[in-house]
């Protein structure tokens, strides 16, 4: 440590305080724009104290929001990095490096096994935090490792979904990702395993189009921006209004292709319920 | 009235100059078919010279000519008793998508195709080969008949995309493609699947997720279009990609470049399996020769496959996609 940090720092850190800390004290909810105290949205996961609005999460508060105490990050397999060196304005590599700095993540997903109210789990999170949640080969080798988990450990395959689709970056690469992650969820499903998709805002692309419309049972949270193309692409192709709420979960479930629309803090209860009713195996043998 | 391409136009020139001594009646002193021979033998060489070494740009608008082979010429020059099947079973019959049995080389197959159209009523009525929801479904369901006939299934892809739609949203556009790919990576019979012209997406990969994929030489297949990938990385498809002084490639040309979404940079990724040479000049300049060329390349594909059905092929499709990408190294 230099002098400089020695002394000035202190110095400069008092002179921020006053203006900074009431920033991260309170938030301003996006939809009602009302101040939260920090804590209480903490304690509400993130969603609205007043009118209910899910904010977005990230992977590593996913897992703690879901999980019983005591689960288990895995490591996820190790992939080509940047096989089509791809460039535009900066070079993939750096924009990997950027991410992981940013995220302390690998890539887009963690996994993790745990538990959910005592029902074993395997539970793979995306992170729209990284890349936009994009899927790369690194994405779908962590789906295809979560499938083999949940194979191995005889437990249901859960997939929080948060991606603006395929990372273009890889090219052709990442658009194999949608059949090898078809294929980790035909893995989980031959062996019996319920395989539960939560889709959370926003979902996207070639994630949907594949292992995220898969799931037996298909729950999203609520307001959660859910589809295939994107608004913008969509109003420049057919020229017309979209309409209201186009693509948001109630959206989906008024139109048949969810099972549910399910409020974060009762996201757990509900998944351990689901669970507890499909897997008569496990409670018989328990 | 043949189409030139942009970068075809020196070509379009000469060829209009062969074009017009040939109409001339003969003059004093000048020996026209001699004339003829010489710039035909001109118009070849360039032709050659240019095609040989097209940058992924022109690729790319090669794999869109408007006179290249659709899937309807192949399924008209490629399968004899060729019945169309329609619909979906609860929707609708979605056009932008052929699909039907019929016997190629004297074998009954199942063949499904995304279909562009070739004038202004067809394209409409194609919806210029983006497919819809019922599309991906219909296409479904004649993979479970094949599967259940124990044919093999033939798939021939040219399509911008999935049709990004109100409508094909509100009726699942997502579900249809999930369930496309996993039909394809479900079939007990050998799937084959060639990219004629454009490889779109999500809107390919449901129809192309093969035991064999072969791609024509300059077909491209891609995760997003050079001018989508160019519009989000550099906003305008149009302007070059680094500042705007004139002469340098447009943004979708250097997004084109980057996607490497070429057959040969494909096969090179072993992302395909087969890549077929086209005629001198493209498949739209000979659809005889190209048909050949992919008649034969279809029928070595198949003939690989002898033999292999049921869980075996399943198994063995599973493991060529699970496979993919991880021995290319950086």
């Amino acid at each position: 440590m230099s002098w400089l940090t020695e002394v000035l720092r202190p110095k400069i850190r008092t002179l921020f305080s006053r203006s900074v800390v009431p920033d991260n004290l309170w938030h301003q909810c996006p939809s009602c724009q009302q101040m939260i105290f920090h804590r209480d949205l903490e304690a509400n996961l993130k969603v609205c104290t007043l009118c209910g609005f899910h904010m977005r999460a990230t992977a590593p508060e996913r897992l703690a929001y879901t999980l019983d105490e005591g689960f288990t990050r895995i490591e996820l397999p190790k992939v080509p990095l940047d096989p089509l060196r791809f460039r535009d304005t900066k070079r993939y590599t750096d924009r990997l490096r950027d991410a992981r700095e940013k995220t302390h993540m690998e890539d887009a997903l963690l996994v993790a096994h745990g538990s959910i109210l005592n029902h074993r789990v395997v539970v793979a999170v995306m992170a729209f935090e990284f890349m936009g949640g994009s899927m790369g080969a690194g994405v779908g080798e962590g789906i295809v490792a979560a499938a083999r988990l949940a194979v191995l450990q005889d437990a249901p395959l859960i997939v929080f979904t948060a991606s603006g689709g395929a990372r273009m970056q890889e090219g052709a690469i990442s658009l194999m990702q949608m059949p090898r992650t078809v294929i980790a969820t035909r893995l989980v499903k031959e062996a019996g395993l319920p395989f539960i998709v939560v889709l959370t805002d926003p979902t996207t692309g070639g994630v949907t189009a594949s292992f995220a419309m898969l799931g037996d049972i298909q729950i999203a949270e609520p307001g959660a921006l859910i589809g295939f193309a994107g608004a913008r692409v969509i109003e420049q192709t057919v020229r017309e209004k979209l309409p209201e709420g186009f693509q948001r979960a109630e959206y989906l479930l008024e139109h048949g292709i969810l099972d549910m629309v399910v409020k974060r803090t009762e996201l757990a209860a509900t998944l351990a319920r689901i669970i507890g009713l499909l897997r008569v195996k496990e409670l018989e043998a328990a | 009235m043949r189409h030139f391409l942009d970068f075809e136009k020196p070509l379009a020139e000469l060829e209009g100059k062969i074009e017009e001594l040939r109409r001339m009646s003969e003059p004093e002193g000048i020996n026209i078919a001699d004339e003829v021979a010489k710039l035909t033998e001109k118009a070849d060489r360039q032709l050659r010279a240019t095609y040989t070494k097209l940058t992924p740009w022109q690729k790319t608008q090669v794999a869109r000519h408007p006179d290249r082979p659709k899937v309807l010429d192949y399924i008209a020059g490629l399968i004899t008793n060729f019945t169309p099947l329609a619909g979906d079973r609860a929707f609708a019959d979605d056009a932008a998508v052929i699909g039907g049995m019929g016997r190629f080389q004297g074998r009954p197959v199942i063949v499904i195709g995304t279909e562009k159209g070739n004038d202004t009523d067809t394209r409409l009525a194609r919806n210029f080969g983006m497919a819809r929801p019922e599309g991906y479904r219909k296409a479904r369901r004649l993979m479970e008949l094949a599967g259940r006939f124990g044919l093999p299934i033939l798939t021939f892809i040219d399509t911008s995309g999935a049709f990004p739609g109100i409508d094909a949203e509100a009726r699942g556009q997502a579900e249809a493609i999930a369930r496309s790919i996993e039909a394809c990576l479900e079939a007990p019979v050998p799937l084959i699947a060639t990219i004629i012209g454009e490889g779109g997406s999500g809107g390919a990969i449901a129809l192309a997720t093969g035991d064999q994929v072969l791609m024509l030489e300059h077909a491209i297949y891609s995760v997003i279009s050079p001018e989508g990938c160019a519009s989000i990385l550099w906003r305008d498809a149009a302007e070059p990609a680094d500042g705007t002084s004139a002469g340098l490639p447009t943004a979708a040309a250097t997004a084109a470049e980057a996607l490497r979404l070429t057959a040969q940079d494909l096969l090179r990724l072993h992302l395909i399996d087969v890549l077929i040479p086209e005629p001198v000049g493209g498949a739209h300049r000979d659809h005889a020769a190209t048909l050949t060329a992919v008649s034969e390349a279809v029928a070595a594909a198949l003939a690989s496959l002898d033999g292999v059905q049921g869980p075996a092929i399943r198994a063995r499709r599973r493991e060529k996609y699970l496979d993919m990408g991880r021995d290319v190294l950086s």
